[in-house]
């Protein structure tokens, strides 16, 4: 499937700030479920930094914007042809070793709450078992945008009930560990055909090592696995450490984000 | 009744290397001493040293106590140890540069793989990436006890940010300032070469990028840091700048210096701050010490960070266990230097003996410094012992257990006149394009009679180190 991204984050600042410095994980990797067309990423008064494959596989580029800065606009533009691979990456370069994916963030640490949904799931395989993880996340954290935050733990979310797709995703990454399956945050998009809202076009879900089939992907918001309609763009221990951008502003003022996204499928 | 090796008066007699000191001390008579004594703190106190060694807390305007009494090693007795060091600081960078790269090690089975990617000192960020020359810790300090005339073992390594070098530095100094006569009877290894080495040592990592002279720069947390004043020696003695976080600047793939004259390339960070506020982009956020987007630049190839973050999953004390199994696997060498024999309490094997003898063991957390969170058995009340196996049990993973050693002595100044007082040693090994040590290191002594912890917050003092020529 042919999909086409337009992704614009439109951070202000009043009053303006000193500098901005970011750090971008903005760039799919190439792999057997997705390859790369046109990509371009567009930061107008941006220098370019450093870029490097991090350990995980992804791409980062680092971008400062020298002030006064009143305004960063980050456009991402591309087409990427996707492959459905039944959830599973495949051909993808990486080298921090998966056991290092059992260590435990302040998003993902569990709480008795949590231990307790983990427990009461069992199965007869370790595929089974993320599986089922998967759904009971989902049933035990409805849908809702607005009720939780960036900062929200996956043990907040549980006791909430309610979330959207990042707490989720470290809701179901807190489980996965706790039955010693190494977990990890993916960034990316979605390409929603109903309905195409932007919330749900910037999506996350986790990867859960299945010895034997490598990292499998697992939508604990849709409950499915990843298909021909998602682009990943990159992973990490939680949300925050794979965001697509972090940045920092120097210099005190207020930061504002707009975000918008579109995520077609692109014509032939 | 436990007995130690003596350094210097073993089984009656003076071993060659004290000989010209106990003559020293013959001829000098208690006044000259007590007033020799006023006048070594008064020198102290004039340079302004009177930080805490090794991070260890405690008041940071508190005098180390000096002991003037220097601890003497032949010529024979330092090349052995200086082969057992480099040897070990090889093997401990070549470990590093391995469990961030494939981990042959791990793969090879010959250091479990939890102990090292579960831990909380292995940097996943540093995954994949390759300093220059592959080197991770550039400045090892390896701690070093003796137990006999040719018992040397190495108690734990320092492969972050080793301090107390100053000390090695300032002890020579005063003593070479107070006595000078027996600095020209007795052949003395200068150490006074260390800040040279450090910085050609600095220079050699420079990035690839660099196609100049490297500026080389120490980053570090501030005044109110306890090791400032070593910060700001090291930064004078090498000839570079001492900056803290907001001095850098990250533009482009670079990262700068504000300078009166505009901003300036800098090329090498020897840092003194640890690895989580090092860049709020990358680690902690609320950091205020370090510099945002420092890491992308670092980790493209633009600047070097001194040491590597992450270097500390090699010195930590239930990795430790196994760097004999990494000179054998990278070197294809036995070690010079022998461990001390230690239980991880994390076996279930190890636990039950712990368990059985804690009255006659050390017992240590794994991330512990500064003789603080530890027990000493023989030193510890039958209430103490049980309040820490309480702990243990609770968090067996969290320790490790050694036995007793019978540190050796070196005479010491108390207040009774000449006593002896147990020691252990950090000598400073330096790795870049060459290993480079200087002849000597740090020399803690527990002043306190028949204590056997060395560390400052806990009653020890400082002594100068020779090395003798041949």
């Amino acid at each position: 499937m042919r999909i086409s991204v337009d992704h614009i984050s439109r951070y202000s600042y009043d009053p303006p700030v000193r500098s901005v410095v970011q750090s971008h994980r903005l760039t799919p990797a190439q792999c057997d479920n997705q390859r790369i067309e046109s990509w371009l990423i567009e930061l107008p008064g941006g220098l370019e930094g450093g870029s490097f494959t991090d350990g995980a596989g992804d791409r980062v580029q680092g971008w400062t914007i020298p002030g006064p800065v009143s305004e960063v606009s980050v456009r991402v533009r591309g087409i990427v042809e996707t492959t459905d691979c039944a959830g599973v990456l495949r051909g993808h370069r990486e080298r921090i070793p998966q056991l290092a994916w059992l260590r435990l963030t302040a998003p993902t640490a569990p709480d008795a709450a949590l231990s307790a949904l983990a427990r009461g799931i069992s199965a007869a395989d370790p595929l089974a078992l993320a599986h089922a993880l998967c759904g009971a996340v989902g049933a035990a954290i409805a849908y809702r945008p607005g009720v939780t935050h960036a900062h929200t733990t996956a043990a907040e979310a549980l006791a909430l009930g309610e979330g959207v797709c990042q707490d989720h995703t470290h809701a179901l990454i807190a489980c996965a560990r706790l039955h010693d399956l190494p977990a990890r945050y993916v960034s990316g998009y979605l390409q929603a055909s109903e309905d195409g809202s932007p919330h749900e076009a910037a999506h996350a879900w986790a990867e859960i090592w299945i010895e034997g089939l490598g990292w499998v992907g697992f939508d604990a918001s849709n409950n499915c696995c990843p298909d021909e309609r998602y682009i990943r763009l990159g992973c990490g221990f939680d949300a925050r450490d794979a965001a697509p951008i972090r940045g920092i502003a120097r210099g005190g003022g207020v930061e504002s984000l707009e975000v918008s996204v579109a995520v077609e499928a692109a014509q032939q | 009744m436990q007995t130690f090796f003596d350094e210097m008066n073993d089984q009656g007699k003076v071993r060659p290397p004290y000989a010209r000191l106990q003559e020293w001390l013959a001829a000098m008579p208690a006044e000259l001493r007590n007033l020799k004594q006023a006048e070594a703190e008064a020198l102290f106190r004039r340079v302004g040293i009177t930080f805490a060694v090794y991070g260890e807390g405690g008041d940071p305007d508190r005098l180390i106590p000096f002991d003037m009494f220097p601890r003497v090693f032949s010529a024979q007795e330092w090349m052995r140890l200086e082969r057992g060091i480099r040897q070990r600081a090889k093997a401990l960078n070549a470990f590093l540069a391995d469990v961030y790269d494939r981990g042959e090690i791990i793969r090879a089975g010959r250091i479990p793989a939890r102990l090292v990617y579960l831990n909380e000192a292995y940097e996943p960020a540093m995954a994949a990436i390759r300093p220059p020359r592959r080197v991770f810790s550039h400045i090892v300090g390896v701690d070093l006890v003796r137990t006999g005339p040719d018992a040397f073992h190495v108690l734990e390594d320092n492969c972050r940010t080793p301090s107390g070098v100053s000390y090695m530095l300032e002890n020579r100094e005063i003593m070479m300032r107070m006595f000078p006569d027996l600095f020209r009877e007795n052949r003395i290894e200068p150490v006074d070469g260390y800040a040279e080495a450090l910085r050609r040592t600095l220079a050699s990592v420079a990035p690839e990028k660099c196609d100049r002279d490297p500026t080389i720069v120490i980053l570090t947390p501030g005044h109110f840091n306890s090791a400032y004043y070593e910060h700001s020696f090291l930064a004078d003695l090498m000839g570079v700048e001492l900056v803290e976080g907001q001095d850098l600047f990250v533009e482009g793939d670079r990262v700068w210096m504000r300078t009166t004259e505009g901003p300036q390339r800098v090329d090498v960070i020897y840092r003194r701050i640890d690895d989580p506020y090092l860049d709020p982009l990358c680690f902690r956020p609320d950091s205020m010490l370090g510099v945002p987007g420092l890491m992308d630049v670092y980790r493209s190839g633009g600047v070097t960070i001194c040491s590597a973050p992450g270097a500390g999953v090699a010195d930590d004390k239930a990795v430790y266990t196994y760097v004999p199994e990494m000179i054998r696997f990278y070197l294809g060498e036995e070690p010079i230097l022998p461990n001390v024999p230690t239980w991880q309490c994390a076996k279930p094997e190890d636990m039950k003996h712990v368990l059985a003898h804690l009255p006659e063991l050390v017992v240590k957390e794994v991330h512990g410094s500064g003789g603080y969170g530890m027990l000493v058995g023989p030193k510890s009340t039958r209430e103490q012992i049980e309040a820490f196996r309480a702990r243990l049990i609770e968090r067996p993973d969290n320790y490790i257990a050694q036995p007793t050693l019978a540190l050796s002595t070196v005479p010491s100044f108390v207040e009774e006149g000449v006593a002896p007082r147990h020691v252990d040693l950090r000598p400073y090994c330096l790795v870049g394009e060459r290993i480079e040590l200087v002849p000597g290191g740090l020399t803690r002594v527990a002043l306190r009679d028949g204590s056997l912890v060395v560390n400052s917050s806990q009653g020890g003092g400082v002594k100068d180190t020779w090395v003798l020529a041949e």
